[in-house]
């Protein structure tokens, strides 16, 4: 086992992309995401990152110089948060829809307002339909290690997709905490050069990003829809090897003490580390308790979901999210429509928690398992609660 | 686990503190964390970081809320927070003050263990300044053995503080062997 | 024969929905949308190629001679040669029926 180092995160993420050995860098600083570019800008000035690191004025262009860097058939690397996120939306759709395999952190954020630097999960949600492959780490390690797999899940021919690596704002981005490093050997056997399917080249000139009239247009987005389902294979078989390299498993779908279970915690981000400790006290009182974890969330894992339903009659489902005037939160709104047509399909209950920085500490995880126990129970037709407000 | 908070002001290191013992823990062998109490930077405003160090895998990531050591870095924080909020019954206050631990008790009406020591006065002699984060290392490491042992924060002082090392490391390995420790 | 472009299923276009041929354009009749023709009284012309740098289509080309024609199949009528020629020997003549 390789020796563990303190680190923080963001700094384990940016040698994570190091190891990688990115083309091109283009981002715009932002809070909770700074210490990941700042890093790396230094890594490139002080000549360890064989890299172009390009400066820009907003997030829009970030994005933009990613999709002409990508697209010229550099291994691009960017990454962001919150309003960051929002400000490239805009290009965030063209990314996908040309094909161009960039890989962004997004330290998650909470978008404004109140103005908010703090962590949950309003930044994704807003761009959950841009075509981006997205996936959620719980610690660091992870962090460090989806980074690299994130470069060979987005360059496979069978992909060539962008994907955002999602990890919590503060809550990770500023931890310092133990990391297990790979050395470069080892990466670059796991993860070989960049080879573009198609890159601008005069020699062999191409358009890209051109007009879709309606004759064709249905036909693109089949085209990318199909191919953002058929990533879910790769990602799963990305993850095998890496696991059969480095002996860490990952999984679309975790889950924890699930077996048995009738009630399920279902969590995403790094609150599921603490989710597990709260299910370790509930199991110590005998309760039939465990939990599950998104990891994929793009393409949205409905299969691998629905495999772990047998048995379970409550779900309860922590979203760090609203979405206004909807039928749940954004993951248990997902949850619901994929467990529908299954037999005996669990209770779903949907709880908002953690918004803008809040803990959700053990307790509120013990209270919340409680809660959608009696709702269903009750049969309780709600769409969603938002849990520790004060009334 | 030993869940560690460090009551400080801005600017004066409380972060920095947090993140040796952390690292310092770590090249031990153990598992650890260091965090801010996330926030914008706001200098000289009473300010807190937390520190969790284990024998075993840490999972808790929400703010350290029933600490078992409190840290002060800087004594004049003393009137204006509650620093025993949350502090177990078992747990250990390790206090930057010219006071006794009888004079702190007295003033304050601590009731836990209690360590004390005059750090920025030491901060002061070796460093020439009052910063007292590195001093208020060794004071914690004497003052809860089962922390990490003293020499272990020599190697993330000399990665974080390059030429100053020295000074502060000394300054630390002051604060070690002059702390006064009240265990109730 | 290949299938034109609003023909093909979804997995049958390029990577991208790019265009991956150069210059591809030109496989379409434009010339026919046109009401307006050029001509040019080639007397006039003084071969300064200012009509070839600014047609937006691409569609007059360099004769033999040093003067240019057009090519009928793409021009679309425009008029911007006409509008922009220096001796005025480019003139638009209305399309008959």
């Amino acid at each position: 086992m390789a020796k563990r180092v303190g680190i923080e995160v963001s700094l384990a993420i940016s040698e994570a992309v190091k190891l990688a050995n990115v083309d091109a860098i283009a981002a715009y600083p932002i809070t909770p995401q700074t210490h990941i570019v700042e890093h790396l800008s230094e890594l490139v000035a002080d000549g360890e990152l064989d890299a172009a690191f390009i400066p820009v004025e907003s997030e829009h262009s970030a994005m933009s110089v990613c999709a002409g860097t990508s697209a010229a058939g550099a291994r691009t690397y960017t990454a962001t948060s919150s309003q960051g996120l929002a400000l490239m939306n805009e290009i965030l759709y063209i990314i996908p829809a040309l094909r161009l395999p960039v890989v962004m952190t997004i330290a998650n954020r909470a978008i404004s307002g109140p103005i908010s630097i703090w962590n949950d999960h309003s930044d994704i949600m807003g761009v959950r339909d841009t075509g981006w492959i997205a996936v959620f780490a719980e610690n660091g390690q992870e962090a460090f290690d989806l980074s690299l797999m994130a470069f060979k899940i987005a360059e496979d021919h069978r992909v060539l997709l962008p994907i955002s690596v999602n990890i919590d704002g503060f809550t990770l981005s500023h931890v310092i905490e133990p990391h297990e490093f790979l050395g470069q050997e080892e990466v670059d056997k796991f993860l070989p050069e960049y080879k573009p399917a198609v890159q601008l080249n005069p020699d062999a000139p191409v358009s890209m990003g051109t007009v879709g009239i309606p004759e064709i247009f249905t036909e693109a987005k089949k085209c990318q829809d199909e191919v953002l389902k058929g990533s879910e294979a790769v990602v799963k078989e990305v993850f095998a090897e890496f696991g059969e390299m480095f002996g860490r498993e990952y999984k679309v779908v975790e889950t924890y003490r699930s077996e048995g279970a009738e009630t399920l915690l279902m969590t995403m981000g790094s609150v599921s580390e603490t989710a597990m400790e709260a299910i370790d006290k509930m199991r110590d009182e005998g309760k039939a308790v465990g939990l599950i974890r998104l990891r994929l969330w793009r393409p949205f894992p409905v299969e691998a979901l629905r495999a772990e339903m047998v048995g379970v009659k409550t779900l309860a489902v922590i979203d760090r999210a609203v979405s206004f005037g909807g039928t749940g939160g954004p993951v248990a709104s997902e949850v619901r429509s994929a467990l529908y047509s299954i037999d005996q399909a669990p209770y779903v209950a949907s709880f908002i928690a953690g918004l803008g920085g809040r803990d959700i500490t053990i307790d509120d995880f013990i209270m919340v398992v409680g809660q959608a126990e009696r709702m269903a129970a009750e049969k309780e037709i709600h769409q969603y609660k938002m849990i520790g407000v004060r009334e | 686990m030993i869940e560690v908070r460090v009551h400080g002001r801005g600017g004066q290191g409380g972060v920095t503190s947090a993140e040796m013992l952390a690292i310092a823990a770590i090249n031990e062998g153990k598992f650890a964390q260091a965090f801010p109490s996330f926030g914008p930077e706001r200098r000289g405003a009473p300010v807190i970081a937390f520190a969790r160090v284990s024998e075993e895998k840490i999972r808790n990531r929400t703010k350290v809320y029933t600490p078992d050591v409190v840290i002060v870095l800087d004594p004049s924080v003393l009137s204006i927070v509650n620093v025993e909020e949350g502090l177990k019954s078992d747990g250990m206050l390790v206090i930057n003050s010219a006071k006794s631990v009888a004079e702190l008790r007295n003033e304050y009406g601590f009731k836990t263990s209690l360590a004390q020591v005059d750090a920025t006065h030491i901060a002061m002699e070796e460093l020439g300044l009052p910063i007292t984060n590195t001093t208020m290392l060794g004071a914690t490491v004497k003052a809860v053995q089962s922390l990490i042992p003293v020499e272990s924060l020599v190697a993330p002082l000399e990665a974080r503080f390059g030429r100053i090392a020295a000074r502060n490391i000394k300054a630390m390995q002051r604060a070690y062997d002059e702390t006064e420790i009240d265990i109730i | 024969m290949t299938k034109k472009f609003n023909e093909k299923a979804w997995h049958e276009y390029d990577l991208g929905f790019m265009v991956s041929k150069p210059g591809c354009a030109a496989e379409y009749r434009t010339g026919d949308w046109r009401s307006q023709r050029p001509q040019t009284n080639k007397d006039k012309c003084i071969k300064c190629g200012v009509c070839y740098l600014v047609c937006p289509e691409g569609a007059i080309v360099l004769a033999a001679d040093g003067t240019y024609d057009f090519d009928l199949e793409h021009c679309k009528g425009c008029g911007i040669c006409a509008t922009e020629c220096w001796t005025g020997c480019i003139s638009m003549a209305e399309e008959g029926e």
